[in-house]
């Protein structure tokens, strides 16, 4: 097609979206475009649109199947979709089954509609009118606290006008061209933050800090109205970016969040319960339990119709965890230690241990602190881990944990390690590792760097992972896959 | 006679009117349900109101509401159907002087007559359209999940002595989840998926108004916000909508013209159900708030 050599980025499917009410989602100010059937190929109408938002929500990675589309296209038969909000939600009902997939959906679906308004606004030659900021504007103090004034109460498309407002005044001109950047810049600008500024007059509504959710609104309208001005500039859409990690999980990152590091682990609990009786094959270890069996014959005069049989017991396994607490993983090891410390409640038989140099047990540290915080506190105080040079060595805390538990070690044991596997040039040892996880029934590692790092510099994950299974776990939605794993029946 | 909604506004009014108060979400599914004819399934936190909704929605459609309460180990003999063995034993023992053929026999005692209908059959084969709701789904087994697709997809059931009964009027159909374990694809792909979460500051607000009127409108305040306080921490159960409810009620009962440290203190049981997180709370909320004015003497 001639014109896709034009603007080389958008791929013909995000062409033409010629639904009038769909424009205004985006844009309730600018004049409904009038309906002009572009050269062949671009338009596709609602349903081709719906298709390729399905399309692009498989690309994340979220599980779209025909079905979800054809229950989509029958929701909307019944609502009246060109209200935006019913429009998503309906959407949202039949293809997002899961708060995670909601998550992704709702950054999807505004990027595609955003990007499927523009292209079409770029198609017919639409602009925006002009910013409406008079001469008033010239105090911008004044307008700072305006825009703090309004945000403390103010709905959505307000916050849309305001950031509008504010770009008018802070961000023309001197354009870094890095979104992120320009964002920030005009926030500062307005002296807007969350946290209270005592130095402010006493009837600033600054001074008592702003609500959080409402500057993360605002700095997102923004992030929006610099994009689409630099569309309406360049004339053309810039290269679509797929979400990362980062988008999708909640502000804050989880690392933080111990919350929910709990509540992955309380998930853990429940999975390890019903998931249980999976582990077994029913019939073959299946024992009749005559006393029930018996009891319930009464019912059918002393004839025992129906064998009751005795519950099957799931396999609650053997764990023993050991911890990186070095430098190298200092973010990390909040992280892991909380998932150590939430594993404690899961678990009856478990055995604790946390290593730099060399190795020591924090079963009891653990067990008698119920609060998180207190536990890393005793533990940082008095683990007695050896942190001469504060570096680990792997090679000397495997000969140490061999040493240690070399007896208890047995086929039903799991052995899971929580480390970055970066030996700071020391020998790995690897040897000892193999004789360990030959041992125990099966090894976990746990790493708290993403795929991409490991075996650069010291890491010598590879060396390790021949052993054992390992992951990266660095969001509590590795977290759950590694739960997934561990619940998951042995090979052996 | 039942009814049925015209708009998703209609169902936004009417689940006000019969006393709940639906997110914009909540309707819309709830509207779509009724519409489609497709099993919802319905994720969120305890005590968010998602048994209420359907509870709300039996009312509001003026139908009946047929519950099955999911458990561990709950079987087909539990939710389906159960064959009534001892009625059963008596035809046989009563005809066991008669002329009765071997075939009439088993004809006979393998009919309706001695089906004993559970939850799920009595939705299906109900001559009046009702609500069915599937409370803690995810407390089952996956085999269980499993024998309520042919259920949920084409709303019939095949019992091997009958052959397969089909429902003569479509229920409504709620499952309910606390998301305490992945269901399976093949479960959420027949249902529409709604997630309840705990409510904005403002909804909680009128839900908690609307239970207890009589509560002054800054306690009920106060109250939300400091329940939002609680929500925020790091604590084993977090207070839902439903503990709102009663600390209101709680408070109303005391006539508490303020949530100070002391009320806080003294009432903080209702909203707190764990014995750390009662430490957790009174440490972290407690002392935000003002200390009791001093009684006159």
């Amino acid at each position: 097609m001639a014109d896709g050599e034009d603007r080389p980025y958008v791929p013909p499917n995000h062409y033409g979206l010629g639904l009038p009410g769909l424009v205004s989602l985006e844009d309730r100010h600018r004049p409904t475009p009038p309906r002009r059937i572009g050269p062949a190929g671009e338009q596709r109408g609602i349903d081709g649109e719906l298709i390729g938002f399905g399309e692009e929500l498989r690309s994340e990675g979220m599980a779209v199947g025909t079905s979800e589309l054809l229950d989509a296209f029958r929701a909307l038969a019944h609502i009246d979709w060109t209200d935006p909000q019913e429009f998503r939600e309906a959407l949202a009902a039949t293809i997002a089954k899961s708060p995670e997939d909601r998550r992704v959906f709702d950054l999807v679906f505004d990027r595609f509609f955003f990007r499927a308004a523009e292209a079409q606004a770029v198609r017919l030659e639409i602009n925006e009118p002009g910013s409406r900021l008079d001469g008033e504007a010239n105090d911008l103090e004044e307008l700072r606290r305006q825009i703090a004034q309004a945000l403390q109460e103010a709905g959505d498309s307000e916050i849309r006008d305001l950031a509008r407002l504010a770009i008018a005044a802070f961000g023309t001109g001197q354009g870094s061209g890095v979104l992120g950047v320009d964002v920030q810049r005009i926030r500062r600008a307005l002296g807007l933050r969350s946290e209270p500024q005592a130095d402010l007059p006493a009837d600033d509504p600054r001074r008592h800090g702003l609500p959080r959710d409402q500057l993360r609104k605002f700095e997102q309208q923004l992030r929006r109205e610099l994009e689409r001005s630099e569309i309406e500039r360049t004339s053309e859409l810039p290269a679509k970016r797929p979400l990362s990690d980062l988008d999708r999980n909640l502000p804050g990152g989880p690392v933080q969040d111990l919350a929910q590091v709990h509540k992955v682990v309380a998930q853990l609990k429940r999975r390890l319960a019903t998931q249980g009786h999976e582990l077994r094959g029913h019939a073959r270890h299946a024992h009749v339990d005559v006393r029930a069996t018996m009891r319930a014959s009464l019912q059918t005069g002393g004839v025992p119709v129906e064998l009751k049989f005795r519950p099957v017991r799931p396999r609650r396994p053997e764990i023993f965890v050991l911890c990186d607490v070095s430098t190298s993983v200092t973010s990390a090891s909040t992280f892991f230690l909380s998932v150590l410390h939430a594993l404690h409640d899961a678990f009856a038989k478990m055995r604790s241990f946390v290593f730099i140099e060399r190795i020591s047990e924090v079963t009891d540290v653990l067990a008698r602190e119920r609060d998180f915080r207190a536990a890393a506190a005793a533990i940082a105080a008095d683990a007695g881990v050896a942190d001469i040079s504060g570096y680990t060595d792997y090679g000397r805390v495997w000969s140490e944990f061999k040493q240690l538990i070399e007896d208890e070690l047995h086929p039903r044991a799991t052995v899971i390690v929580l480390g970055d596997a970066r030996t700071n040039g020391r020998p790995p040892r690897e040897d000892l590792f193999a004789e360990i996880a030959a041992k125990a029934g099966r090894t976990f590692w746990l790493n708290p760097e993403p795929h991409l790092y490991w075996n650069y510099g010291d890491s010598v994950i590879s060396a390790y992972a021949q052993y054992c299974e390992a992951f990266e776990c660095w969001t509590t939605g590795h977290l759950e896959e590694f739960v997934k794993a561990l619940t998951r029946p042995g090979v052996r | 006679m039942p009814t049925e909604p015209a708009s998703v506004a209609e169902v936004l009014e009417g689940l006000r009117e019969v006393g709940y108060l639906p997110g914009e979400s909540t309707a819309l599914v709830s509207f779509l349900a009724a519409k489609l004819g497709k099993p919802v399934l319905v994720e969120g936190p305890a005590g968010v109101g998602k048994t209420e909704l359907a509870k709300a929605l039996a009312k509001l459609l003026e139908r009946r509401l047929v519950r099955l309460q999911c458990y561990e180990g709950l079987d087909e003999a539990k939710a389906l159907y159960e064959w009534n063995y001892r009625k059963q034993l008596l035809r046989i023992q009563a005809g066991a002087g008669g002329q009765d053929g071997w075939s009439d026999l088993q004809d006979d005692i393998f009919g309706e007559e001695f089906l004993l209908s559970r939850p799920l059959l009595e939705a299906i084969a109900s001559p009046e359209p009702v609500v069915l709701l599937i409370d803690e789904i995810d407390k089952t087994d996956q085999e269980f999940e499993a024998m309520l697709l042919e259920l949920l997809s084409d709303f019939q059931i095949s019992i091997p002595e009958l052959g397969r009964i089909d429902a003569t009027t479509h229920p409504v159909v709620l499952l309910t989840s606390n998301n305490s374990r992945e269901l399976t694809e093949a479960l959420k792909r027949r249902c529409l998926y709604l997630w309840l979460d705990y409510p904005e500051a403002e909804h909680e607000l009128a839900i908690v108004r609307m239970h207890t009127p009589d509560l002054p409108e800054t306690v009920a305040r106060k109250l939300v916000e400091v329940i939002g306080m609680v929500r925020s921490l790091d604590i084993k159960k977090p207070p839902s909508i439903a503990e709102s409810i009663d600390w209101a009620r709680a408070l109303l009962l005391l006539g508490a013209a303020d949530i100070d440290q002391a009320v806080f203190r003294d009432t903080m049981s209702v909203i707190i159900k764990h014995r750390t997180d009662l430490d957790i709370v009174a440490d972290r909320v407690g002392v935000k708030l003002a200390s009791p004015a001093p009684s006159p003497a």
